[in-house]
């Protein structure tokens, strides 16, 4: 059994572009995601933060390179193999991707009712029991459209939750919701993940709120990754690129408190 | 001399446009933009023969949909059929009209009920219940699809290893290549009673004549193509409607966000219509 989640060994993604060329997107990339933590992979806008979360999904193929979960060669897996690796991972959308014309009861009930052969009585219990962990309760009835973005995420995960993953993978969780909000659905994942236990994979821009749940971090730049033990290693670093990027997303206090030390 | 006028050519602006490189790596030449597109077409067709297959497979994999299908037959069969009434009585009483027109030039009228339900059965009932499905149900199960996948409620599904085919698609396969033909028939019997009207009630040609034509003319062959055609037009009708909502990312020109679901929606019912034309004169060419 290995000590990763997951693992990304001389990952290479490339798109063509307009002209004809190649942009690399991710260019001999490795890196590994400790089992049980949870890891941030954080850069600027198109440096392949959603790429890599897609490969991980196998919902993308990799131009070369390997990818690994839990040790397994999942590299190029189709058919019933990649359905397989699928119900080991849960995944929060961005946009929280719930099906609009089904309420939230069905929503959170869908993986239930299509990847077990539990009896309804007993979908009804773990949606209600959902519910009520992410303080939803009352709202069963609803539709998406009548929710607020921060519970909507709440939707979504709980879906995520449902078939008990051992990998959550949260696609920039935060967009769209104003700081309380966000500093809420934070506290939110830091409780399911104690409670259930799942390895956390992150991506997001929203640097540094995101850091208090972070263990390691994982910078995309150019195609290349630059991995961190903590988020204070990353800040620690004396990488230009790295050094640029605390600076744009973090500001000044930090800046002070290097030239300090 | 030959190879005088030859460097000549060569020269013209045209031609050396045609075959120069592109300046800067943005700029394509005519053949480089005639390349691109073909090979963009051969992609097409391929992404969606691809996904033809996937539909027909997900109809047999367990478990099986039936209240979704039971939705999507009452959405596409039940929900059209006030639609093919309505097309098929204004279609048949023309057709008698027009039909009674022309035959009484040559004095034969009595021949109306065969001239009607002849083109009922085998061209107009098929053609246009493909083409009024495509309009009302088809154009929905694209821009359903397309928001889906904008949404990425599709993503999403096979994110929970549940195939988007099984669960989304084959049921709007199904449910067409099902109440598709029978909409077909609809219509064949709306037509006729409407050319019944038309001709009988109003121009006064015999019932009799009417009735006992369309069934010495109509052989078991004719009704044969039109249920054939039927099915055809029906398979493509879902294939391409579901299919560009599917790919909505993929096709070329389709923009982003809620524009593209119009483009799409808007480029299926045009294909498949048009696509619907193509195959009703290849099928008559080949069954006839």
């Amino acid at each position: 059994m290995s000590e990763f989640a997951i693992e990304f060994k001389d990952v290479v993604k490339s798109f063509a572009k307009k002209n004809g060329d190649r942009q690399m997107i991710l260019d001999h990339v490795n890196f590994s995601i400790p089992i049980g933590k949870t890891t941030v992979i954080a850069g600027g806008s198109g440096q392949g933060k959603s790429v890599t979360l897609k490969l991980i999904l196998g919902l993308m193929p990799v131009d070369s390179g390997r990818i690994f979960v839990a040790g397994e060669d999942v590299t190029g897996v189709r058919g019933r193999d990649l359905e397989q690796l699928r119900t080991r991972f849960g995944v929060l959308f961005q946009g929280s991707a719930l099906f609009d014309s089904l309420s939230v009861y069905e929503n959170i009930a869908l993986p239930l009712r299509e990847r077990t052969s539990k009896s309804e009585q007993e979908i009804r219990a773990q949606v209600d029991a959902i519910l009520q962990q992410l303080e939803l309760t009352g709202h069963d009835e609803k539709f998406p459209a009548q929710l607020s973005g921060g519970m909507r995420k709440r939707v979504g995960l709980a879906r995520a939750l449902q078939l008990k993953p051992e990998i959550m993978l949260f696609d920039e969780p935060t967009t769209g919701l104003d700081p309380v909000m966000t500093q809420d659905i934070y506290k939110l994942f830091a409780r399911t993940q104690e409670q259930v236990g799942y390895t956390a994979v992150i991506v997001s821009h929203d640097i540094p709120k995101v850091f208090n749940l972070a263990d390691e971090v994982i910078v995309l730049n150019n195609g290349k990754v630059d991995v961190f033990s903590s988020p204070e290693a990353m800040q620690w670093s004396r990488k230009p690129h790295i050094v640029e990027f605390v600076e744009n997303t973090m500001g000044e206090i930090y800046q002070s408190h290097l030239v300090e030390q | 001399m030959i190879k005088k006028v030859f460097f000549k050519f060569l020269s013209l602006p045209v031609v050396e446009m045609m075959f120069a490189r592109s300046v800067g790596g943005m700029q394509r030449n005519p053949l480089e933009k005639l390349g691109d597109s073909g090979l963009y077409v051969l992609e097409d067709i391929g992404r969606m023969g691809l996904y033809l297959m996937s539909a027909l497979k997900g109809i047999f994999r367990r478990p099986f949909r039936f209240a979704e299908f039971m939705r999507q037959l009452h959405f596409i069969g039940a929900g059209s059929m006030m639609v093919i009434f309505c097309t098929a009585a204004s279609t048949g009483m023309v057709l008698g009209l027009q039909g009674y027109y022309s035959l009484n030039k040559f004095g034969a009228e009595g021949m109306l009920g065969s001239a009607v339900s002849l083109t009922l059965i085998m061209e107009l009932g098929p053609v246009l219940t493909a083409i009024m499905v495509a309009g009302r149900a088809g154009s929905a199960m694209c821009a359903e699809l397309g928001i889906m996948r904008i949404s990425e409620q599709i993503d999403a599904l096979e994110c929970m290893a549940v195939d988007p085919f099984r669960y989304l698609i084959s049921p709007k396969f199904l449910a067409a290549l099902v109440s598709i033909p029978l909409l077909t028939a609809l219509f064949d019997v709306v037509g006729i009673a409407g050319g019944y009207v038309a001709g009988v009630h109003l121009m006064g040609v015999n019932p009799g004549s009417y009735l006992e034509g369309m069934r010495t003319s109509v052989t078991n062959h004719d009704l044969r193509l039109g249920v054939i055609k039927s099915f055809v037009f029906a398979l493509l009708v879902v294939w391409i409607c579901t299919g560009r909502g599917y790919f909505i990312y993929q096709i070329r020109g389709a923009g982003f966000g809620a524009q593209s679901v119009s483009r799409m929606t808007t480029q299926a019912v045009v294909y498949s219509s048009i696509a619907v034309l193509i195959f009703d004169y290849l099928l008559t060419a080949v069954l006839l």
